[in-house]
C-alpha cells in the first residue's frame, strides 16, 4: 500500500540524491576543467571554455617542468621530508619526555609547548624576517626548515602525546627490568608500539608543509630556491600569457597530495579526526 | 577554513585535560640529579625552537609595534602607540577587518551549518560505498593548495577564458556576467566563495567521524517510535554534535581571521584595497610600503583576536561533554 509518507520519503530520498550528487559536480568539474586545460593550446583556451581539447598536447607539461615547475617540485620535496622528519622526531621525543619520563616543571614544560597551538604564525612575521635576515638564513632552505618545524611542534606533540598516555605504564616496567636505557626503550618499544599515530602525524605534516605558502612567499621568494604553491605564483607572472603551461604546473603540484589522500585515507582521516580534538 | 590552520587552533581544548601523575621512578641512592634535571634533555628541543622561533617573535613584535622603523635604513625612532592611533584611524585597516568578519560569517554557514546538514545527508545514505566515496570526493579540494584552489577560480573568474561567465550566458542569465574579481563590490565575495569550495568537504568529513560516533541504537529506537528524519537531526545528531560544532565555530572564525594565502593570489587586496584583509594589508604595510612599525601593530591585532578565540575555546572544552 502506497501512503502519503513513504511516497514523500521516496521522493525526499531523491532529491537528496540529486542534491548529493549535483554537489560532487560542483566540487570535480573545476578540477576536471583544471587538468583538460593543462592540455589545450592558449587559443582553445579563450574559446567555448567547456570544449574538450582539440589535439591533447602533453607537451605543456614538459614545459611546465622545464620551466621551473621541476625544480620547485624537488624543492617541496626537499622541504617536506625533512621538516616533516624533524618535526615528527622531536615531538616524538618530547612526548615521550613529557608522558613517561619525570622532568623538573614539566607542567610548565606542558603548558609552554600546547600554548604555541594558539598562536598564528602571521603575528611572528616581522621579528622573524629580521631574525633570519641577521643569521644571514633569509631565502635559504634553513629558513623554511627551521620554521615549518617550530611551528608544527605544539600540534604534533599534541597527537603524539595524548598517545602515548594511553600506553600502559607495564610497558616501561617491562623494558627497564630488560635493562634497557630511556633512549632505547623509546625506539625499540615506544616507537613502534606508536605506529599508528606517528603515521597520521606524518600524512598531516606533509599536508602542511607541501600547500604552506605565507613562510614559503615571505622567506623564500627572493631567492632561485622556491617551493610549488611560491613557484606556481612566479610561473603565473613570468609567462602569464602562456596560460595552458600554468594550468600544467598547477595539476603537477595539485597531483602527489591527491594520490597521497586517496592511498592513506584510511589514516588521513584518523589524522584529520584526531587534529580536531576526537 | 583551511587544514592547517582548524588543525592548529582545534587541537588546544583537549591539550589543557588531564595530564597523567606518572609514578615515580624508584628513588636510586647517591644520585645528585634528583629532580632529574639531566631528563629535561627530551623536551629541550622542542622548548628551544618553540622558544626562539615562536615566542621571541612574538614578544618582539611587541616592541617594534611601538617604534617607526625603517627596516633597509636601520633607523628606528620611539613613537609610543602612535602606530596604533594610526591603525584605529585607518580606513583600509576597518575594511579588512570587515572583510575578515565576511569570511568569519559566511563560513559559519557553509563549513559549520552547510557541512553538518551535509554530513547528516551523507550518513542517512543506505550504501556504505556511496558513504565513503562522497565523502572522499568532497574532501579532494582540501588536499588541494590554496595557492592552487585559488589559481584555479582565477581562471574560472576570469571573463574571457572562465566557465562562471560562460555557465551564466549558456543559463540564460547573461546580464549577471561581471569581472567578478576586477570589481570592488565582488572581489572579497569571489575569494570567500572560493574558500567555501576548498574546505567544506574537509568540516563534512570531521562532522560524518562526529556523527558516527553517535550509537545508531538511538536512531533506531526514535525510527522505531515513528520519529521523522528531520525530527531525528534535530533531536539527536545536533544535540549529540553541539561539542563539535562550537569548536568548529571557534576555529572557522580564528582561521578567517589569519586568511592570506587566497587573498594574495586571487587578488592581492584589490581592486583598490577593496579585498583587503589583516594579513595581506600586514604583508602590504610592512614590505611593500616598508612601515614596519604599523605593520608590527597590525600583527598585535590579530595577535588579540586569535588569543581571544583560542581562550574562548578552551573554556568551552572544559565545560563538560555530552556523554553517552
Amino acid at each position: 500500500m502506497v501512503t502519503r509518507g513513504s511516497v514523500l520519503l521516496v521522493l525526499g530520498r531523491g532529491f537528496v540524491s540529486a542534491f548529493l550528487l549535483a554537489l560532487a559536480v560542483v566540487v570535480l568539474y573545476p578540477l576536471l576543467w583544471m587538468v583538460l586545460n593543462g592540455v589545450k593550446s592558449n587559443a582553445e583556451l579563450f574559446g567555448n571554455p567547456f570544449a574538450l581539447p582539440v589535439a591533447w598536447r602533453w607537451e605543456n607539461y614538459a614545459t611546465a617542468w622545464n620551466r621551473g615547475v621541476g625544480d620547485y617540485l624537488m624543492t617541496s620535496v626537499l622541504v617536506t621530508v625533512t621538516s616533516t622528519l624533524a618535526t615528527v622526531f622531536i615531538s616524538a621525543w618530547a612526548a615521550y619526555g613529557l608522558t613517561r619520563v619525570r622532568i623538573p616543571f614539566s607542567r610548565t614544560v606542558l603548558i609552554l609547548i600546547l600554548a604555541g597551538l594558539m598562536l598564528a604564525p602571521t603575528v611572528a612575521l616581522i621579528p622573524l624576517v629580521r631574525m633570519f635576515q641577521a643569521m644571514g638564513l633569509y631565502n635559504t632552505f634553513w629558513a623554511l626548515l627551521i620554521l615549518y618545524t617550530a611551528f608544527r611542534i605544539p600540534f604534533t606533540t599534541f597527537l603524539i602525546r595524548a598517545y602515548m598516555m594511553d600506553l600502559p605504564a607495564e610497558v616501561d616496567e617491562a623494558a627497564a627490568v630488560d635493562g634497557a636505557s630511556k633512549a632505547r626503550a623509546f625506539w625499540q618499544v615506544i616507537m613502534p608500539m606508536c605506529r599508528p599515530i606517528i603515521v597520521s602525524t606524518v600524512i598531516l605534516n606533509i599536508l602542511f608543509t607541501w600547500n604552506e605558502y605565507l613562510f614559503a612567499m615571505i622567506f623564500t621568494s627572493g631567492g632561485d630556491f622556491q617551493t610549488l604553491p611560491v613557484g606556481l605564483t612566479n610561473l603565473m607572472s613570468r609567462h602569464g600569457t602562456d596560460y595552458p603551461v600554468v594550468f600544467a604546473g598547477m595539476v603537477i603540484a595539485a597531483a602527489p597530495v591527491i594520490v597521497l589522500f586517496f592511498a592513506g585515507q584510511r589514516y588521513f582521516i584518523r589524522g584529520l579526526a584526531d587534529g580536531i580534538g576526537k | 577554513m583551511t587544514v592547517a590552520n582548524s588543525a592548529r587552533a582545534a587541537a588546544v581544548p583537549v591539550a589543557g585535560a588531564g595530564v597523567r601523575n606518572l609514578p615515580s621512578p624508584p628513588a636510586r641512592a647517591g644520585r645528585k640529579d634528583a629532580r632529574g634535571w639531566r631528563n629535561l634533555i627530551w623536551v629541550l628541543p622542542a622548548i628551544g625552537l618553540l622558544a626562539a622561533f615562536v615566542y621571541l617573535p612574538l614578544v618582539q613584535n611587541l616592541g617594534f609595534s611601538v617604534l617607526e622603523w625603517d627596516i633597509y635604513s636601520g633607523g628606528q625612532t620611539f613613537v609610543g602607540a602612535e602606530n596604533y592611533a594610526r591603525m584605529f584611524e585607518d580606513p583600509i585597516f576597518w575594511k579588512s577587518v570587515v572583510n575578515n568578519l565576511w569570511y568569519a560569517g559566511i563560513s559559519i554557514v557553509f563549513q559549520v551549518f552547510g557541512a553538518l546538514v551535509l554530513a547528516a545527508l551523507i550518513e542517512g545514505l543506505r550504501s556504505d560505498r556511496w558513504r565513503r566515496t562522497l565523502r572522499a570526493v568532497y574532501f579532494i579540494p582540501s588536499a588541494v593548495s590554496l595557492t592552487v584552489a585559488g589559481l584555479l577560480f582565477y581562471f574560472i573568474y576570469e571573463p574571457q577564458m572562465g566557465i562562471l561567465n560562460a555557465a551564466l550566458d549558456g543559463a540564460g542569465i547573461g546580464q549577471f556576467t561581471q569581472a567578478w574579481l576586477g570589481q570592488e563590490n565582488t572581489a572579497i565575495f569571489g575569494i570567500i566563495a572560493m574558500s567555501q569550495w576548498q574546505g567544506f568537504g574537509y568540516c563534512t568529513l570531521l562532522f560524518a567521524v562526529a556523527l558516527q560516533r553517535i550509537p545508531t541504537e538511538l536512531y533506531e529506537a526514535a525510527a522505531i517510535d515513528g520519529v521523522g528524519p528531520f525530527r531525528r537531526f534535530f533531536s539527536i545528531s545536533l544535540p549529540l554534535v553541539r561539542e563539535m560544532s562550537s569548536l568548529m565555530m571557534i576555529v572557522t572564525v580564528s582561521g578567517a581571521f589569519q586568511v592570506f594565502n587566497e587573498v594574495m593570489v586571487m587578488t592581492g587586496g584589490g581592486p583598490n584595497n577593496s579585498s583587503q584583509v589583516l594579513g595581506t594589508w600586514l604583508y602590504r604595510s610592512g614590505f611593500v610600503k616598508n612601515d614596519f612599525g604599523y605593520a608590527s601593530a597590525i600583527a598585535t591585532a590579530i595577535f588579540v583576536i586569535t588569543l581571544s578565540l583560542a581562550v574562548l575555546q578552551l573554556w568551552y572544552s572544559r565545560r563538560r561533554r555530552v556523554e553517552w
